[in-house]
């Protein structure tokens, strides 16, 4: 079932156009890979999905339960409310707020009590507040962050850090997970650690994950299936065993990292 | 609701009317002089100021220059009121209307402007706020230049305390919330705070409504104080004033904003005595402090004294340690 | 029309003084991102400074013109060395409570020093005027206004098109980090650069006080707030733009005394400042950037 469907997709600033007719489907349940050279356009496509940026043509439609929607001009937080997250390429914590605040403020859609019950403290404001810490110390857990929870996020190392944004984006309570490069910066044994965490997640989440990532052996060895964009276009698609033989692709990344590895 | 009675909490309201009953004391035998009493009521109208500038410029990041201007249709608003009904409930029907049109008045100075960052936005509720003022000084019913005069007074130390300890929890209360929280974020980092689902539109103008609102209160307070009140009281030097508690005390600190209005109501009382050289010594306080402690005296840090004015006890507050604590 | 011509006339004149302070503004917050809130009153004690020149000293115009202007370069890089220096990586806000503080201090001790009296200019121009087609009349303050600001402007585009030290300035403007890699003594530009806007608003301030005929401490203020609008209606940090902003916040002020009531030409100044900034933040000749995601 097609849980996210884009359909030529394209966005230009000014006269460059950073990505031109994208076609890109996510079946539900699917974890998906975009790859291609740098300055392809990957992050653009992120962006364009969660409303960072308006597309200048094309459709994005998301089938939510409360049916199929349109992304188009929606603003990141109402996005984000249908059930899409995401995670930043440069990371983007709330640095000088401390571990669980960060995963807190993500909890924020699902509060229920108003301003007069904040300003006056009315039972329900206690009630709420406790179960959203209970529930962000148990999300804290499943990432071994909880032990860190009052310390502030700028002081957490970064593979921790990498871990902590893909909790908070847990907390919004997705359906499509969006990871921009969850494993930069990190090394071989942090990038095996977080395969394992990325398809565990998938499966007790109940997640559809589309991935942007440089190292492939991550997206090789979880990815279903793969887009490669060169130029802002998608020049190939297919499973990754596919992908490695494509020649567009090999050409695309010829002088760069190999594919294989 | 049992929990409520914790030590700590009861530990709060004690100080609370602690606080209350011995300066009322000091008043009613005359310890504390009519002199002091003006420099009192100043102090407590300048929390109620810097309490509400924090909100918008320490907790949500949106940095606002013209917060005089929500003073000034408070003052305004409640002036005229008193002025023209009889009976003291005039007084309760002024501070309601006076906050209540600052409020609105910031909803729709917020709405436009506040998609704007940084300095850009200063210098637009600067503008702002001279355009009030430039209309307070032309306009037929607010007295021109020289102002409004014999507005009855109500504004006592009751009500001054009442307004400055509600102002200071209320903002408490919703700063440690999740609607704080959200308009924390949106200082952190807005991008990101949109991606988590915050509405930051909303909650940016939500605060600086709210900001407002308090300067109304505190501009009826003042009005009802002083009986008299002229445009150029609620001008660019007094929003200064009020940014300069604010950083002074720390941004994002809401008993810095307290002490720093307490520190400079002294300050300045004292500087009494030289007033040719007042400015000048407040000017050059003013960038040494800036050099020295750029952070303000408490950075974002609170301070508690025996519960006043920290945060009330949490439930859970054994088991998650709250960033608030401080 | 005759009227009309007459208000663009008086427009212009009032919008050199603005074009004079506002490029101050611009150049310093198109190199430290600063809005140098002392400006204004830079202005102000370059208008005292002169006074003192041609009251005590008997001076002429143009030497007075000259020492106001390097008096003012001097105060500017002292001020900058001493309040502003040290707080380069603090925080905007601290920056700014400290360009206020600044601020208060000048006006405040030239109140001290001065008294706070609205002082006369003496008369240093001739007071002839020149009716030109139809009657509009152009004084002899007037042509040496206008003359004043156009030499200066050129000035000012030599030094910042086509000398080494103007090569660096626009450099730091771009990227200070960068420029620091490439071996430009970063200190010492934003130190020119400080010197040489208040050199400008030096000038405007003795203009002004020749032009208007008084002076008095707190006159800075609110020139130095519209100079701070022209530079934001053209585009701040961008040269030719606070000259645009200048002219053009000149003659709107003037029509709307001319034309509506005086007592809201301020408001409208304030109002076209608002509409700018929610319409085009970047001003007139800005380009909008964005930040990357």
């Amino acid at each position: 079932m097609e849980i996210l469907s884009v359909k030529n997709l394209t966005k230009s600033f000014g006269g460059l156009m950073a990505v031109s007719n994208a076609n890109i489907v996510l079946n539900k349940g699917e974890l998906v890979g975009l790859i291609g050279p740098n300055g392809a356009g990957k992050t653009t496509v992120f962006n364009l999905l969660t409303g960072v940026y308006v597309p200048s043509s094309g459709s994005v439609e998301f089938s939510t339960a409360k049916g199929v929607k349109k992304l188009n001009g929606l603003k990141p937080y109402a996005i984000t409310r249908l059930g899409m997250a995401r995670t930043f390429q440069n990371i983007r914590l709330f640095k000088d707020l401390t571990v669980l605040d960060n995963v807190r403020i993500a909890m924020h859609s699902n509060i229920r009590y108003g301003l007069m019950t904040t300003f006056l403290r009315l039972p329900s404001f206690f009630r709420e507040e406790m179960e959203t810490v209970q529930k962000a110390e148990r999300l804290l857990e499943i990432f071994n962050l909880n032990s860190k929870k009052a310390e502030l996020a700028k002081n957490l190392p970064y593979g921790e850090q990498r871990r902590l944004e893909i909790a908070r984006a847990l907390a919004t309570n997705p359906s499509i997970l969006l990871l921009d490069e969850p494993a930069a910066g990190m090394n071989p044994n942090e990038t095996a650690e977080l395969t394992d965490l990325i398809q565990w997640i998938r499966k007790e989440f109940d997640l559809t994950i589309l991935l942007i990532e440089h190292d492939m052996s991550l997206v090789m060895k979880i990815c279903e299936r793969l887009y490669v964009l060169d130029y802002g276009t998608v020049i190939a698609e297919g499973k990754p065993e596919e992908i490695k033989i494509n020649k567009r692709v090999i050409e695309a990344y010829l002088g760069e990292e190999v594919l294989d590895a | 609701m049992k929990n409520l009675l914790t030590p700590k909490n009861i530990k709060t309201v004690v100080g609370i009317v602690a606080i209350y009953g011995i300066i009322q004391l000091l008043i009613s035998t005359n310890i504390l002089s009519d002199y002091y009493q003006v420099t009192l009521a100043m102090i407590c109208i300048n929390i109620i100021l810097a309490v509400g500038l924090n909100l918008i410029t320490g907790f949500t990041g949106q940095f606002s220059l013209g917060h005089a201007g929500f003073m000034s249709i408070g003052a305004y608003t409640s002036a005229l009121i008193t002025i023209n009904m009889t009976g003291e409930y005039s007084f309760y029907v002024g501070i309601l209307g006076g906050a209540g049109l600052a409020a609105v008045v910031g909803f729709i100075i917020g709405m436009p402007t506040l998609r704007l960052k940084g300095d850009y936005l200063a210098i637009a509720t600067l503008g702002m706020a001279e355009i009030i003022r430039i209309m307070m000084l032309n306009l037929d019913f607010t007295g021109g230049a020289a102002g409004l005069s014999g507005i009855p007074q109500y504004t006592n130390w009751l009500w001054l305390f009442v307004f400055s300890a509600g102002t200071v929890l209320v903002t408490r209360n919703f700063i440690n919330s999740s609607h704080g929280r959200a308009c924390i974020s949106i200082r952190e980092d807005e991008i990101a705070s949109e991606a988590m689902g915050v509405n930051t539109t909303k909650y940016k103008v939500l605060a600086f409504v709210i900001g407002a609102f308090f300067a109304g209160i505190a501009g009826a307070l003042y009005s009802s104080y002083f009986y008299f009140i002229k445009p150029d009281l609620f001008g660019f030097l007094k929003s200064i004033d009020i940014l300069v508690i604010v950083v002074l005390g720390g941004m994002g600190s809401l008993t810095g904003s307290i002490l720093a209005a307490i520190l400079l109501a002294i300050i300045s009382t004292y500087l009494q005595s030289f007033p040719e050289l007042r400015m000048v010594i407040y000017s050059l306080l003013l960038v040494i402090i800036m050099i020295f402690r750029p952070k303000g005296l408490m950075g974002s840090k609170e301070f508690s004294l025996g519960g006043f004015p920290g945060n009330l006890s949490l439930p859970w507050k054994k088991s998650a340690k709250v960033k608030d604590e401080g | 029309m005759e009227q009309f011509l007459q208000q663009i006339i008086n427009g212009l004149s009032l919008g050199s003084i603005y074009a004079l302070i506002a490029l101050g503004y611009t150049m310093v917050y198109g190199i430290i991102k600063l809005i140098n809130f002392a400006h204004g009153d830079i202005y102000m004690i370059g208008a005292y400074v002169g006074f003192v020149c041609i009251t005590y000293l008997s001076l002429g115009f143009v030497p007075a013109l000259i020492i106001a202007m390097a008096v003012c370069a001097l105060l500017g890089f002292i001020i900058e060395k001493i309040a502003y220096k040290p707080l380069r990586n603090a925080t905007r806000i601290a920056a700014l409570i400290t360009a206020i503080g600044v601020s208060l201090f000048l006006e405040y001790s030239t109140m001290f020093v001065a008294k706070p009296d609205v002082r006369t200019y003496p008369a240093v121009l001739p007071d002839k005027s020149y009716t030109l087609f139809g009657g509009v009349r152009l004084s002899f303050k007037q042509i040496c206004l206008f003359a004043v600001t156009i030499v200066l402007m050129i000035l000012l585009q030599y030094i910042v098109r086509r000398t080494k030290m103007g090569k660096a300035m626009r450099a730091v403007s771009m990227d200070q980090d960068a420029a620091q890699l490439m071996g430009i003594n970063v200190n010492s530009v934003i130190s020119f650069t400080f010197a040489i806007g208040s050199a400008l608003a030096g000038a405007a301030g003795i203009l002004v006080g020749i032009y208007y005929n008084t002076i008095n401490p707190l006159m800075g203020i609110i020139p130095g707030l519209k100079a701070f609008v022209a530079a934001v209606f053209g585009g701040i940090g961008i040269i030719p733009g606070a000259l645009i902003g200048g002219f053009s916040i000149g003659i709107i002020e003037t029509l709307v005394s001319g034309y509506g009531s005086s007592l809201y030409k301020d408001a409208v100044a304030f109002a076209i400042l608002i509409l700018i900034l929610i319409v085009k933040p970047s001003g007139l000749l800005g380009k909008n950037t964005r930040e990357k995601v």
